[in-house]
């Protein structure tokens, strides 16, 4: 019973992690209708980025953090400048789109592998001061807690700022409808390159979360959480901020059940694709999505 | 002939590797000819290759029997698939095709029969330089065929607009499963061969790196002719060895150039490399076909 509550408050940490890399996925998917598969590079260069400046910068973490997310939110405001602003006009740019975020994707990956070598690298042993808490039998440290404190926080802010400032408002409607919003006087490309940089800073920031959850960092990390990610915002309906969330904290949850109850890790992963792929199949809007679908 | 020994003893199995990642190549290209773009194909692949591997070591099957074997096993596969997952368009189509290859990709690493992670082993090296090649000519005049038949017809314009086609009275559903069928054969086809070719074959190969490999092949190439996808994984399978030629062997460097190819080619040659070569008069006829003038 207490392993169970255990697996069940670790498949909560990693999947505050998922969901915050997941929302920054969804939000330009909601925006653009463009799967940005260039996300999980920026995820792997935010933590790298990261690591890079408290190891050989000698910040400490809480300076280092900011820095490296706002590097991110950089990247992502290059990605949009280099690989989509110029085919917005194109008629297949959802296609098209999509290929140039895979050619970014594999730059911003040889940049992550010609800096910083191939090998899995980690936080030093000091990065994070931690506590050990147990209670009935579960053990919890304080670095799980920080690391859904900040997540929980990151993603509750984008939807508060979402909701209520005017930048976000201007974001939602281009979501909506991005000709009408022109109308409206709303500078659509700048709101577009303003969504990139956002998403990519949330990105960043799930790649140093990752990073300190693991105690590992590699240029290819992007990887292993880019599948997950595309299952995640599937499964809370694409576009869907909320939806990401819940869909992340499930995921995680999902993956630790499956663990707990087949006894081995290796079928982890079929039983999120085949919920993926069962969900496209029978309710492709997702479970927190808009009910309908887009053509993209 | 002495000089031409020598190359294939160099780069034997390069030209083999560009063989079979052209014939993979141009079983996506199949399916994007009907507009629908597909990140299963690699999948297609490994239950070809897994297939024919199967059948030779375990059962004795001969070798052409084996590759027969594979190739139908995958099409069976890719129309049981594509009928339901085809009614999904765009980039909800290609995350369906892609969690079906993951599926696939880990059935692999747990199945017994398949060997597991370890991948299958002691396959005979039956596949020749010559029939790999025997075997595009074979499968390039069909789709060359294909092309200007009415099938052929009904693919382009399923492309062009699923929507109007349907409205023309083409049964878009029958020949989006067509064009998804025959692209899963030829990739089992080449699956198979693949097999018989390294002695082994692991499920990593099958992985979606390799799904986006061949996107990337038909892209770069061009994905509107059949020879496309043949001059884009010929010139991206022979990069390394370019680069290598004239200097370049760090790593990173070569994934950059990769990358590099792609952004420019998408950017700038929406159609692919091909176009480059094409009169521009037939370029301004096809535009003209885009919009129903001229072209008999």
């Amino acid at each position: 019973m207490n392993l169970l509550l255990q697996q069940l408050i670790n498949g909560l940490f990693i999947g505050s992690v998922y969901g915050l890399f997941a929302v920054g996925y969804t939000l330009v998917f909601g925006v653009l209708d463009i799967l940005n598969l260039a996300h999980p590079a920026v995820f792997t260069l935010g933590g790298l980025t990261a690591l890079w400046l408290v190891e050989t910068a000698g910040l400490r973490l809480w300076q280092a953090f900011p820095i490296a997310v706002l590097v991110a939110g950089l990247l992502g405001l290059l990605l949009d400048r280099v690989a989509f602003a110029p085919l917005r006009q194109r008629a297949d740019t959802y296609f098209s789109g999509l290929i140039s975020s895979i050619a970014m994707a594999i730059m911003f990956e040889s940049v992550a592998l010609g800096l910083f070598g191939a090998h899995t690298v980690r936080f030093p042993a000091n990065t994070v001061p931690l506590h050990i808490w147990r209670f009935a039998g579960v053990t919890v440290t304080s670095l799980q807690v920080e690391i859904v404190a900040v997540a929980l926080l990151l993603m509750v802010g984008l939807t508060q700022f979402l909701k209520h400032s005017r930048t976000g408002k201007a974001i939602r409607a281009v979501a909506e409808n991005d000709r009408m919003a022109r109308l409206l006087g709303i500078h659509v490309d700048g709101i577009i390159a303003f969504t990139f940089f956002i998403s990519s800073a949330l990105g960043g920031a799930a790649g140093i979360l990752f990073g300190l959850y693991f105690d590992s960092l590699s240029p290819d990390m992007g990887r292993s959480i880019e599948l997950k990610g595309l299952a995640v915002i599937v499964l809370g309906g694409m576009g869907s901020i909320p939806g990401a969330i819940a869909g992340g904290l499930a995921f995680g949850l999902s993956e630790v059940l499956t663990v707990a109850i087949t006894g081995t890790s290796n079928l982890r992963d079929a039983v999120a694709f085949a919920v993926l792929f069962a969900i496209l199949l029978l309710r492709p809007s997702g479970i927190l999505g808009r009910g309908r679908m887009r053509e993209a | 002939m002495a000089q031409l020994s020598y190359f294939f003893s160099v780069y034997g199995s390069l030209v083999n590797f560009i063989g079979i990642n052209a014939l993979l190549a141009l079983s996506l290209y199949v399916t994007l000819s009907a507009g629908q773009l597909s990140l299963g194909n690699a999948a297609f692949a490994g239950i070809g290759g897994y297939t024919a591997g199967i059948l030779t070591t375990r059962f004795g099957v001969p070798y052409m029997m084996s590759l027969l074997a594979g190739a139908l096993v995958a099409a069976l596969v890719g129309f049981l698939l594509g009928m339901p997952v085809l009614r999904l368009r765009g980039v909800f189509l290609a995350m369906a095709t892609l969690s079906f290859g993951e599926v696939v990709r880990i059935a692999a690493v747990n199945l017994k029969i398949t060997g597991g992670a370890e991948g299958l082993m002691g396959m005979p090296t039956h596949t020749k330089t010559w029939f790999i090649y025997l075997m595009i000519i074979g499968v390039c005049y069909f789709l060359a065929k294909l092309r200007y038949s009415s099938v052929g017809w009904s693919f382009e314009s399923i492309r062009e607009d699923e929507t109007a086609a349907s409205a023309m009275g083409i049964n878009t559903t029958y020949y989006k499963t067509l064009a998804f069928t025959i692209g899963a054969f030829i990739a089992g086809l080449a699956g198979a061969m693949y097999a018989h070719l390294n002695y082994i074959i692991t499920p990593g190969e099958f992985g979606f790196s390799a799904a986006v490999n061949l996107l990337i092949y038909c892209i770069v190439g061009g994905s509107r002719v059949w020879y496309g996808p043949v001059l884009g994984a010929a010139l991206l399978t022979a990069l390394p060895e370019i680069l290598r030629g004239i200097g370049v062997t760090a790593g990173p460097i070569r994934m950059f150039v990769n990358g590099l190819i792609l952004l420019i080619v998408i950017l700038f040659l929406p159609n692919g490399l091909v176009s480059l070569f094409q009169h521009r008069k037939t370029a301004d006829a096809s535009v003209l076909a885009c919009v129903g003038i001229g072209e008999e």
